[in-house]
């Protein structure tokens, strides 16, 4: 199973065109929580790696394992309920796993940064913004209070935040969830990490703002040349900006593609599923297609392919094999590059 | 419904939501404009001190503390006379009228001839040393242990909290005495020490249960992930927003522990002369109060009065810092 999924992940690799280590590179990732009622399987063997400069999107449902494996890459995971069992997670090649504690923590904010989704409870709501972007800076560099501020300020411009100069001794609430979602960006920006984590930045913002927030990464990204990991259950969201896309479900990935591929032709009945059950302007007045069943319970996920009970493509051997993550072709065999799925019937489903 | 338009198929996203930075920018800059010149903008601390000047009862409690705290600090200041000087011709002598503001016979004599405005007066730094005290001693020992036990959680947790399980259930009171009857010299700080070693649980607990709270909170897991050290996390992101109400419960008890130290001195088992303390005072009343009400009239009232100012103001801070009181 491991081999033809290296395959997979190598072609993934040649598709981003960009040679060398990969910025982030995750490995058969796994990660469990131990609860009362058993052990919930989160992540079970996820693969994927970013380059400088490249967007990965990691799309999937609540509960699919995308959030989990972003917060392994943190380290911020509450370690009693949770464990990592196996996997490899390789930043610059260097294994995270198994570095020291402190040598972690060194990483985190300095060369890879998260921004969250809820900026309101992420911000800490007795501390000034500017106290807190400049904390970057004093923790981080040793700058004085002063120099600081000035950066916070000078931050705060960066990403568009009116009138910097007065609102740096605001404090978070004073500000409207697309602004708080900027200084969100900003803290995470601030010392010019090599990766961003976004996890579902936009999800607690209203349309015209996550537009706005979402061109604003986009444009920082491009212009520090950044890793980008951006965690969505919005397919809207992802068109735009990602390069790659990686399908999640049930801790696994189930599809990966170059961002326009995946839309063009699925080759996973979920990410069909997916997209046929976005609203569309041309199928006005017809009942919406949605994926039938629930996501998987994560304490007993079903044998063979976890999709398998929700799938109208289901037969025998899916409900007794786990399918693995194999490179997709075209019908003629020409490979595609840096495109995988993860199902028995995958021929079936991109060309049938 | 831009998403309709945004995410047709194909993936080659028509872009509805066109007019960006603009929008937003007009809608969070009006109000940054706006009430800024009234003031500047208020934290949580901001807000309580904001609610506070306009709660009388904080103002009495406030004046009445400054009063107390200038009284035990310079006694001096408010009375000539000598608190242990006794002239036995002064045998529980009253003056009918209490006219003679700040004299040394203004309440009277005790049973010994001393002048009871003057013991009074000089009682009160005994009582606030001992409230102030024991509250700063029970704060930063409890609120620390609370403090670790609630952030690092697992079997430093077990080992803090069985510890303060086994603490809240001696009595408060028997365990003072049992303590203190192991000393034959009281003296404030022995007094002080015997209220703290029983009285930490209380603030334990309030502490750990906020930092349970604060440290699940979105904020703590966003700073741990920009790289923030547990010092850090700890005393910049968790503790200030865990603060409040150990503040309020410890304002609060502030007012029991001067009751505390009376009951024991009334007991005969906390301060003894030559510390002067209203509950020795009220001890010593105890015999006469049939006949001359006014020896333990003074010292009681002073005694009510100090546990209340210090009451009110816990109750006003713990208004102050509660939105959901306001």
């Amino acid at each position: 199973m491991t081999t033809i999924e290296k395959t997979a992940d190598d072609a993934v690799r040649e598709g981003a065109g960009d040679g060398g280590t990969p910025l982030l590179e995750v490995r058969d990732l796994h990660v469990e929580f131990h609860t009362r009622d058993g052990v919930a399987k989160a992540v079970n063997g996820v693969n994927y790696n970013v380059h400088a400069g490249e967007t990965l999107a990691v799309l999937g449902e609540s509960g699919s394992g995308k959030s989990v494996t972003a917060q392994a890459i943190m380290g911020i995971l509450d370690m009693p309920p949770g464990r990592i069992p196996q996997g490899q997670i390789l930043f610059r090649g260097e294994d995270m796993l198994t570095m020291s504690a402190e040598d972690r923590r060194k990483i985190r904010g300095r060369k890879i940064a998260m921004i969250f989704q809820d900026a309101l409870s992420a911000l800490n709501p007795v501390l000034s913004v500017g106290y807190q972007l400049g904390e970057m800076f004093r923790v981080h560099q040793g700058l004085s209070k002063k120099d600081a501020k000035a950066k916070a300020i000078e931050l705060m411009d960066r990403v568009r935040i009116p009138a910097a100069k007065e609102r740096v001794s605001d404090y978070p609430h004073q500000f409207s969830g697309g602004m708080r979602q900027r200084i969100m960006i900003a803290m995470a920006m601030a010392l010019e990490p090599d990766l961003i984590i976004a996890d579902e930045p936009t999800t607690a913002l209203d349309v015209t703002v996550q537009a706005q927030v979402m061109d604003l990464l986009a444009e920082l990204q491009r212009e520090y040349h950044m890793g980008l990991i951006l965690i969505t259950h919005d397919l809207g969201v992802v068109a735009d900006v990602a390069d790659k896309i990686a399908v999640m479900y049930a801790g696994r990935i189930v599809e990966t593609a170059p961002v326009h591929e995946l839309y063009k032709r699925p080759a996973h009945p979920y990410t069909q599923g997916l997209l046929e059950s976005i609203p569309r302007l041309d199928r006005k007045g017809q009942e919406l297609y949605a994926i039938k069943g629930l996501p998987p319970n994560l304490l007993k996920i079903p044998t063979g392919c976890a999709f398998n009970p929700r799938c109208p493509r289901a037969e025998d051997i899916c409900r007794t094999e786990v399918p693995a993550l194999v490179p997709v072709t075209e019908q003629d065999g020409t490979e595609l590059p840096g495109r995988g799925s993860a199902c028995h019937f995958w021929k079936e489903t991109i060309h049938g | 419904m831009p998403d309709v338009t945004k995410s047709q198929s194909g993936g080659a996203a028509v872009d509805a939501v066109a007019p960006p930075v603009e929008a937003d920018a007009a809608t969070t800059a009006a109000p940054a404009a706006g009430p800024a010149p009234q003031g500047k903008p208020r934290s949580l601390w901001g807000d309580a001190w904001f609610e506070l000047r306009h709660r009388p009862l904080f103002w009495i409690s406030a004046v009445l503390l400054v009063l107390l705290l200038a009284i035990a600090a310079f006694p001096g200041l408010f009375t000539s006379a000598e608190p242990r000087n006794g002239d036995l011709t002064n045998h529980f002598l009253t003056k009918p009228e209490l006219t003679h503001f700040f004299q040394a016979d203004w309440f009277g004599y005790d049973g010994q001839g001393r002048s009871i405005y003057a013991r009074v007066i000089y009682g009160t730094r005994a009582s606030i040393m001992v409230g102030v005290g024991v509250t700063a001693v029970v704060t930063l020992v409890g609120g620390l242990l609370g403090m670790v036990a609630g952030y690092f959680g697992g079997w430093i947790d077990s080992i803090i909290s069985r510890l303060v399980d086994i603490f809240f259930g001696l009595p408060f009171l028997l365990g003072s005495m049992v303590v203190l009857n192991a000393f034959t010299e009281r003296k404030v700080y022995v007094v002080i020490a015997a209220l703290a070693f029983l009285g930490w649980t209380t603030i334990a607990r309030v502490m750990r249960s906020s930092v349970i709270t604060a440290k699940q909170a979105d904020y703590v897991t966003a700073a741990r992930a920009l790289g923030a050290g547990t010092g850090r996390i700890l005393f910049r992101h968790v503790l200030p927003n865990a603060l409040a109400p150990t503040i309020v419960v410890a304002t609060i008890s502030l007012g029991a522990y001067i009751s505390a130290e009376a009951t024991l001195s009334f007991l005969g088992l906390g301060l003894a002369d030559p510390t002067i303390s209203w509950g020795i005072d009220i001890s010593d009343a105890k015999d006469a109060i049939r006949d001359n009400p006014h020896v333990m009239l003074f010292p009681a009232g002073m005694l009510s009065l100090t546990v209340f100012a210090f009451i009110t103001l816990g109750d006003a801070v713990r208004d102050a810092l509660d939105p959901k009181l306001r």
